[in-house]
């Protein structure tokens, strides 16, 4: 006797197909709302502003605090030339157009797995039973090989962005809760004692102590959710979303070698950038203002 | 108001709590209901009567269940059983609104790790508690640095916690617990993390301070040095029961069992003994205008000493004589004991709470023993050398003995 899995995922996912399409039609909606108002923004604006705007933040986030400072150029000044090098390179290649669809795609699918991941991590880490639930589930997301999720999310979000997205936010988010999770967990027990002897409520608890405690691995992994998106980017060009992704996805398909190179280099230039400016989000134990 | 009322409080930790308790409540001891129930018994039958404005220091050692019962007068810990009532309400019976309520303004706590806000400041800290209640920004920063400056932190408020010594950090802990204007302090092993040294400093400094506040405080601690010196009452705990409670100076002369004696052996007994309880009471006295050197010499040979003391009429202290002296009186027939009797300018007296070790540096040059007077300076008691010397090694009367024989060289 052959126990079938297979047989039943696909028949559930049809049956998700034909009966919850309205559902599915809305989160397409949705998705696909978010992705073309980033790819607007990134595209309508021109290009030197862009560059500008990344080579601030470049600059700004490591340089946090000593912004003029020689110790502020050190810690910035690198990265922040990198950005604008980068850039301009990606610019004269004549790659521009795909690059900013790309960061707009990893902008988004980020965005959203965060969304999702840290009030689920708040969850598992204040409720022991959800952390056994999810536990496994993220492993499974996690291991899961990422081209199998192109199959179903075809299917019931069709070809374009919306299902590259749908592919990233689940192959990204388990960081999103695992860090946050871990980080929330992490907070030593005698200050959050000291907070519920002090009469807090859950809510206050939360908020005054254990989120500030725990930004700095929640930041990190704001940083893997990033770059976990990033790595996505070519997979999910192949059920048809845009940018950087798609110029490799031809090149591999055209046995092109210039074309992915090209595109190639241009990811390896955004994950530099991209991973840098998020590295640098939660360094220095953040100062939080009461 | 204040006082604090424990009555039959029984804590357990397990899945299978009243099939423990009941066990509990038969006399089961706490191994057979680990092996029955798989339950350990945190605090067995606690009873405590704690009064507005003392110190009352639980002691034990680790795993005796002290710092379980703390954390029952704030439920930090949920008591399977029992009461604690503060101000005509039970803790134990209280919602979470009221235990909030409680939290917030009438019991505070001090951490053996301090437990501060490392991402905040120094006031910032200190006002946590008035934070978490609510009240403005404003209000809560003024009462913050009054506060600090009490705990002797002025200059530090707009320091990050993280940059002061364990010592400092300690004060902030102090000072959130103090700037919600408890009534009740609870203080778990607050100064065990700290060097011997600024230990030391904080206990005198927790002693000046609760001059100032008068605040009822509950002090935890492993150390019986630590609980000798600031508690107004000491309990001492074993394995989750309290084997006595008492104050530190009954705890040394009368321990309740041998867990207790074994404890207060190696103590350094001369702050805390005092020169009342080591003192012959009502000793052989001889009055001046009634008793010649004749009753003197006689009295003396009955007690065995060689000096008394002199009192008048109305039992005032007056001075002591000496045995040759009295000898010479009988010898040339005199009979005014005052002419030769050693007075006050020349003999010590003492108050009756004396600590021993204030005791002995006057038995330097002076051959007397020292006379021990109340408050109207009525003789009580006589302290004499042995006594003190017995009370500085720690030992009783058969272990003196054994001393003697063991000690010293054979002739």
């Amino acid at each position: 006797m052959k126990l079938d899995i297979g047989k039943y995922v696909e028949s559930g996912v049809e049956w998700l197909s034909a009966n919850a399409s309205g559902f599915f039609d809305a989160i397409t909606t949705g998705i696909d709302a978010i992705v073309s108002a980033m790819q607007t923004v990134f595209l309508a604006s021109p290009f030197w502003l862009t560059i500008i705007f990344f080579a601030v933040l470049s600059y700004y986030l490591p340089a946090r605090g000593r912004l003029f400072t020689k110790e502020g150029w050190k810690a910035g000044g690198g990265i922040s030339i990198f950005t604008v090098l980068g850039l301009l390179l990606l610019y004269f290649m004549g790659y521009w157009e795909e690059t900013m669809q790309t960061i707009a795609l990893i902008l988004a699918s980020a965005l959203l797995a965060l969304v999702m991941g840290i009030p689920l991590g708040i969850y598992a880490a204040r409720n022991d039973r959800a952390e056994t639930i999810i536990r496994p589930v993220l492993d499974f997301m996690q291991t899961m090989p990422a081209f199998v999720y192109l199959i179903p999310a075809i299917i019931l979000f069709s070809v374009g962005n919306v299902p590259g997205v749908v592919a990233t936010i689940v192959f990204a988010l388990p960081p999103a809760v695992r860090l946050t999770n871990l980080g929330i967990r992490n907070v030593p027990a005698d200050v959050v004692e000291a907070s519920r002897a002090f009469g807090s409520t859950k809510r206050q608890l939360l908020f005054k102590v254990q989120l500030p405690l725990a930004m700095p691995t929640i930041l990190a992994g704001v940083n893997q959710v990033i770059m976990l998106s990033l790595s996505m980017v070519v997979i999910a060009s192949m059920v048809g979303a845009s940018g950087l992704g798609q110029a490799v996805y031809k090149g591999i398909l055209q046995a092109d070698i210039g074309l992915g190179f090209e595109a190639g280099l241009g990811i390896v230039v955004l994950a530099i950038i991209l991973d840098r400016i998020t590295q640098n989000l939660g360094l220095e134990g953040v100062k939080t203002k009461e | 108001m204040g006082d604090i009322h424990v009555k039959n409080l029984n804590v357990i930790f397990g899945k299978r709590k009243k099939e423990a308790l009941r066990l509990l409540n038969q006399g089961e001891s706490k191994a057979s209901i680990l092996e029955k129930t798989g339950c350990t018994v945190g605090v067995y039958d606690a009873n405590l009567e704690i009064k507005q404005g003392e110190i009352f220091v639980v002691m034990g050692l680790s795993g005796s269940g002290k710092s379980t019962l703390l954390r029952c007068f704030n439920r930090l810990i949920d008591p399977t059983s029992g009461s604690i009532v503060l101000d005509d309400k039970d803790i134990v019976q209280c919602n979470e609104a009221e235990l909030r309520e409680i939290r917030r303004k009438k019991m505070t706590m001090v951490f053996q790790h301090f437990g501060l806000l490392p991402h905040r400041t120094v006031s910032s800290n200190v006002g946590f508690g008035l934070e978490i209640q609510g009240i403005d920004y404003e209000t809560r920063r003024k009462k913050a640095y009054e506060t600090i400056e009490t705990v002797g932190l002025k200059g530090y408020e707009e320091q990050m916690t993280g940059q002061l010594s364990g010592g400092m950090q300690q004060r902030v802990g102090l000072a959130r617990a103090l700037a919600t204007d408890p009534e009740v302090l609870l203080m778990d092993e607050a100064f065990s993390a700290l060097d011997p040294l600024i230990r030391n400093n904080m206990q005198d400094e927790l002693i000046l301070l609760q001059e100032k506040v008068n605040k009822t405080i509950l002090f935890i601690t492993h150390d019986l040095d630590e609980a000798l010196k600031l508690g107004d009452r000491i309990a001492i705990m074993k394995d989750g029961k309290i084997v006595q409670i008492d104050t530190p100076e009954n705890i040394l002369t009368n321990p309740a069992d041998d867990y207790v004696k074994a404890f207060v052996e190696n103590v350094d007994r001369g702050e805390i003994i005092t020169a009342g309880s080591i003192m012959f009471e009502n000793p052989a006295s001889i009055r001046i205008d009634h008793d010649g050197p004749k009753v003197a010499l006689r009295k003396m040979r009955k007690v065995g000493v060689t000096s008394l003391p002199v009192v008048d009429n109305k039992n005032n202290f007056l001075g002591f004589v000496k045995d040759e002296e009295m000898a010479y009186m009988e010898e040339n027939n005199l009979d005014k004991i005052s002419e030769y009797m050693h007075s006050k300018e020349e003999v010590r007296a003492v108050n009756p709470d004396t600590p021993v070790a204030d005791l002995l540096p006057l038995f330097l040059d002076n051959i007397y023993n020292i006379a021990v007077i109340d408050n109207d300076k009525k003789l009580i008691g006589v302290v004499v050398h042995s006594s003190v010397i017995g009370e500085m090694i720690g030992t009783n009367r058969e272990k003196v003995v054994q001393l003697k024989e063991e000690g010293g060289l054979a002739l």
